[in-house]
């Protein structure tokens, strides 16, 4: 199914500046690969070497962090939206 | 590029001084929204002031709580405009971004705000961190 997926500004060069696209998937992993096929551009941003979420960023089913759910086998349905963050972080 | 002037009413400076000092001992962190050009730069005008969680609860690092991120991004997006800055407390160092501020500066595009509380008067200054490079910023405080 397609879902929604909202991009940070950060990672907008990478899908030809659109601040949200559409994806399909059944699962957040799956939701990425597509992402990735059509954007290879995102996938440094996305996933580490290992094949895990990059730890420097943060997905969201609409407001819950999938980090807390189950990771990128978290499952979406119709309608969700899946919002991707940079950290933003210092010291 | 832009190195336009951070522009802060006086209420939103204390605000973001107020943050800081609630979050001592450690590090305090929030977000700055507002309109931005055609280039995506910062005009440097301020529309609001958020205040974050710092997920790290620590005297030396932050990371914005996501789940404050997602919120303020929703409104600004609903809004017309995004965040143009971040800011966060240095609480015995001077408000100069550190190694790790330089290296996890990833939107060239935003300012990047540091107020020092090593001193009886917090003091807050503004820079751009593009490709690792150090700009300070103006800051103009106006009043409400």
């Amino acid at each position: 199914m397609a879902v929604a997926v909202k991009i940070p500004t950060l990672m907008r060069a990478n899908v030809d500046g659109a601040a949200s696209v559409e994806a399909t998937g059944a699962t957040v992993g799956e939701i990425f690969s597509d992402l990735i096929t059509r954007f290879p551009g995102l996938e440094s941003n996305l996933i580490d070497d290992d094949g895990n979420l990059h730890k420097f960023v943060n997905v969201y089913r609409d407001d819950d962090d999938i980090r807390y759910l189950d990771g990128l086998a978290t499952p979406v349905s119709e309608g969700v939206v899946i919002s991707i963050l940079p950290a933003v972080a210092g010291g | 590029m832009s190195n336009a002037p951070l522009r802060l009413r006086s209420d939103q400076y204390q605000a973001i001084v107020d943050h800081c000092l609630e979050g001592f001992p450690c590090e305090a962190c929030g977000l700055l929204v507002g309109p931005i050009d055609k280039e995506h730069e910062p005009t440097g005008e301020i529309s609001s002031v958020h205040p974050c969680r710092n997920a790290d609860e620590s005297t030396r690092t932050y990371t914005v709580d996501s789940r404050d991120l997602l919120q303020v991004t929703r409104r600004a997006e609903a809004d017309g405009e995004s965040i143009v800055a971040v800011w966060h407390s240095h609480t015995h160092t001077d408000a100069y971004p550190s190694e790790t501020d330089v290296r996890q500066a990833l939107d060239p595009n935003w300012v990047y705000a540091l107020v020092t509380l090593r001193n009886p008067d917090p003091e807050l200054r503004a820079y751009r961190i593009r490709n690792g490079q150090i700009a300070e910023i103006e800051v103009i405080v106006s009043p409400e």
